[in-house]
């Protein structure tokens, strides 16, 4: 224990074999995304067990296209990779390329989205509605929207999630006082990644 | 890096300290003893209210279809006399109120977040600010389930596990935005809970004082870890659920309709692989707080300390696999249903496992029979016949039998009032020194403990009778059927019962307030207890402790030691030669 243990814990005070000892915020992420998972293991296993007993389950490849997905999740892979960069960059102690890759990250969720809106819209005036389709159960609908929603709103989130981590790292002086913000931030970024990677090959490729 | 990180962390904490307003103390505060008191009151209030509502339904059951006193005002139309689908908000509502806002917020709410950093050596939670947004987020869905009683239609009808499709249909019941309304009060309660559950998961991992190893750790922080990860791992299955089931009822999607491809059955598999982890996330704070209340009264040490860790560990991990007792009769595989026949009755070796350590920490004990004792006792006990009533469910040739009866209704409120509400007031009388730095009043709590115990009895043991009698769970009128009018005398004695029952809370409410305002000042440790929260101010200062945390020693239930001065050794208490007198 150091003798520095002045009024109303203004020192450091021990704890007994943390975890994450040195940020708290690590383990509330994991945890968070254990929990999430179980949110998004809910909709796909729901899904799952509809499509198997449904008789007129539309082949997807007749509705869905498969070559701007595949794009997107191409674009989602390669936000990650920044985000890997991003990071790197920071252990190098260099914030502006930090920042840089970031920024290309948040750049990649947003083009994703992008897309995710005009696939939406397209495939709304083809007749795919929620609660109904020319090609067969009103369920493939309604989950593809659901699902596919669900995971829109995650990267919206992490689109935000990122620009305030760009904002952290301009804040703080010293590279390194960023290092476990952009690592967490890394976390819910491959997270939503590693899902989509899920929807797409459940939604679209099976 | 690590030194960093802790040091930003206190002094952002420590500036905080600074800050008292009225508004940053009372309402939005980040200190979890505050946030702890908001989520008793909110639970105490919530449970007034589904008492009232279990009131009326009982006097429906005893007098059918004669006013109700007092119900006039209500509901002018009918003269306060319960029309059929009133009847079925009431004890929909009822359910969900008393689980999702009463025992819930009492046990994991309050006491998970009065207990865990006070328990376990910390200044307060792993992160203040996402304690305080589950409380207001709690909150929020409390006043939306609440709004659900002034819309057209009335509130949500199909009964707390909410089936589709009587659920998914608004024509079936004639609930419009009631149904929905429960919907979005769940979807925002889940939202709350994971907050809670970070909070908690996060602070006992890594917030433990220095020497709380794991297995130093107090019972009552073991039972809320895993309760933690329970909530964690079982509410987003509800709140998916919840969502899908407000989307057919909005957006005309088909989940769970069969007319669109949907599927009934699903829901049921989504709410009971919720349910039935959610029926632990209802007992296991109690069982803790049992743990924590029975060696310090009894004078020992408790009965295996390490089994009774592990077996709430195995009990939670096969809270899993046994969903699939609640649905046999949903048309479910003869061959799986004997395997949730088994899985189930492998519950009852844990649960053993617990009981009998719990008579064995009272065996040959001095036992002190202060109130909170008395309520840990009826825990036990009451447990004990919940517990056993379990298996007869968990057997599919008598489930079959006694499925949606009576007998059902007897059983989970054994488990759910005769445990975790017995559980609840114990922790109530046990930590109210510590939460409000002043002592409750000996003759209100033994009147309220006698009355609560011996109506609560009166009142649902002969529910087990009525149910194997054949009187039908949720009937509106068992009047109406002629094979159940011989028994109507104990749907009298019952609603009497439960009426005395209702009555036998006064004393608590005049007890907690009269004690908050005028109750003599606690003393640091008024019952001689072991445990860290005990060596705090009664109430704790903002941060808990003064200049230092306390460093742990040694386990938390050393009673009784005779090579020790005093019949107790405090946790922070170093062993004799080793580097003693700190200060």
């Amino acid at each position: 224990m150091s003798t520095a243990t002045a009024a109303h814990g203004a020192a450091v005070e021990p704890a007994e074999s943390p975890l994450t000892p040195e940020s708290w915020g690590k383990l509330g992420m994991w945890i968070f995304l254990a929990g999430d998972a179980v949110g998004f293991g809910t909709l796909l296993a729901g899904y799952g067990a509809m499509r198997a007993t449904s008789a007129d389950w539309p082949n997807p490849y007749d509705v869905l296209g498969i070559n701007l997905t595949a794009l997107m999740t191409f674009l989602l892979i390669c936000s990650s990779v920044t985000m890997v960069k991003a990071l790197e960059w920071l252990s190098r102690g260099n914030k502006d390329k930090a920042k840089m890759f970031l920024a290309f990250t948040a750049l990649g969720g947003a083009i994703f989205v992008s897309l995710q809106a005009y696939e939406w819209t397209h495939l709304i005036h083809r007749g795919l509605h929620i609660n109904g389709n020319p090609w067969g159960a009103s369920l493939f609908g309604t989950s593809f929207f659901l699902v596919t929603g669900f995971h829109g709103l995650h990267v919206t989130a992490g689109v935000i999630y990122l620009l305030a981590t760009i904002g952290v790292v301009s804040r703080r002086p010293d590279p390194m006082a960023s290092y476990n913000f952009v690592e967490i931030t890394g976390l819910y970024w491959h997270f939503v990644d590693l899902v989509w990677i899920m929807v797409f090959t459940f939604m679209y490729l099976l | 890096m690590s030194a960093h990180a802790a040091t930003a962390h206190t002094a952002h904490t420590a500036h905080e300290h600074h800050e008292t307003g009225f508004v940053r103390t009372y309402i939005f505060s980040t200190d979890h003893k505050m946030i702890a008191r908001q989520f008793l009151f909110l639970g105490l209030f919530m449970m007034i209210l589904g008492g009232l509502l279990a009131l009326i339904v009982r006097w429906q059951l005893a007098w059918p279809e004669t006013a109700i006193p007092g119900m006039g005002r209500i509901l002018r139309e009918t003269g306060g006399i319960l029309e059929p689908s009133t009847y079925n908000m009431a004890f929909t509502m009822h359910a969900t109120i008393m689980i999702f806002f009463v025992i819930m917020p009492i046990l994991a709410g309050a006491f998970g977040n009065f207990c865990i950093p006070l328990m376990i050596g910390a200044r307060d939670m792993a992160f203040p600010f996402l304690n305080m947004l589950s409380f207001w987020t709690t909150f929020t869905a409390g006043l939306i389930m609440l709004s659900g009683f002034f819309v057209e239609g009335g509130h949500a009808a199909a009964g707390w596990t909410s089936y589709a499709p009587l659920s998914a249909v608004a024509q079936y019941t004639g609930v419009n935005w009631g149904q929905n309304l429960w919907c979005i009060s769940l979807f925002v309660m889940g939202v709350g809970s994971m907050m809670g559950s970070i909070n908690y998961i996060t602070t006992i991992v890594n917030m433990r004082a220095p020497g709380m190893h794991l297995f130093r750790m107090p019972l009552v922080v073991w039972s809320l870890f895993i309760t933690a990860i329970l909530l964690l791992l079982a509410l987003p299955v509800l709140t998916s659920a919840v969502a899908m089931l407000l989307f057919d009822r909005t957006l005309g999607t088909s989940w769970f309709a069969p007319s669109g491809g949907g599927e009934p059955l699903l829901w049921q598999h989504l709410f009971w692989y919720f349910g039935h982890p959610e029926v632990y996330i209802l007992i296991l704070p109690a069982m803790g707080i049992a743990s924590e209340i029975l060696p310090v009264f009894a004078r020992k040490p408790i009965f295996g300390y390490h089994a009774m860790a592990f077996s709430m560990i195995a009990i939670a991990f096969l809270s899993w696999v046994v969903y699939g007792h609640h649905m046999f009769v949903s048309g479910m595989s003869p061959a799986l249903g004997m395997a949730f026949t088994v899985t189930t009755m492998i519950i009852a070796v844990p649960s053993a496992i617990k009981t009998f350590n719990w008579l064995g920490t009272l065996w040959g004990g001095r036992i002190q029979f202060t109130v909170p004792m008395l309520n840990a006792i009826a825990f036990v006990s009451m447990f004990v016949i919940g517990g056993l009533s379990g298996i007869f469910m968990a057997s599919t040739p008598v489930d079959i039998y006694i499925q949606d009866t009576y007998f059902i209704v007897a059983h989970i409120h054994y488990v759910v009032f005769g445990g975790s509400i017995f559980g609840a007031f114990a922790a109530i009388y046990y930590w109210f020194p510590k939460m409000f730095g002043r002592m409750t009043n000996g003759v209100l709590g033994h009147l309220h403990f006698w009355g609560t115990f011996i109506f609560f009895n009166a009142t649902f043991f002969p529910m087990h009778i009525i149910g194997v009698g054949g009187q039908m769970r949720r009937i509106y009128n068992p009047m109406q059927y002629e094979f159940l009018q011989h028994q109507q005398h104990w749907n009298v004695f019952i609603t009497y019962s439960a009426l005395l029952l209702g009555v036998s809370q006064i004393p608590f409410v005049i007890n907690f307030f009269w004690s908050l305002f005028a109750g003599p000042k606690a003393p640091l440790n008024p019952w001689n207890a072991n445990t860290l929260e005990w060596t705090a101010p009664s109430p704790p200062p903002h941060l808990n402790w003064g200049d230092r945390i306390p460093t742990v020693y040694r386990g938390p239930y050393e009673y009784s030691d005779p090579d020790a001065r005093e019949d107790f050794l405090p946790q922070n208490q170093p062993p004799v030669g080793a580097g003693a007198r700190r200060h």
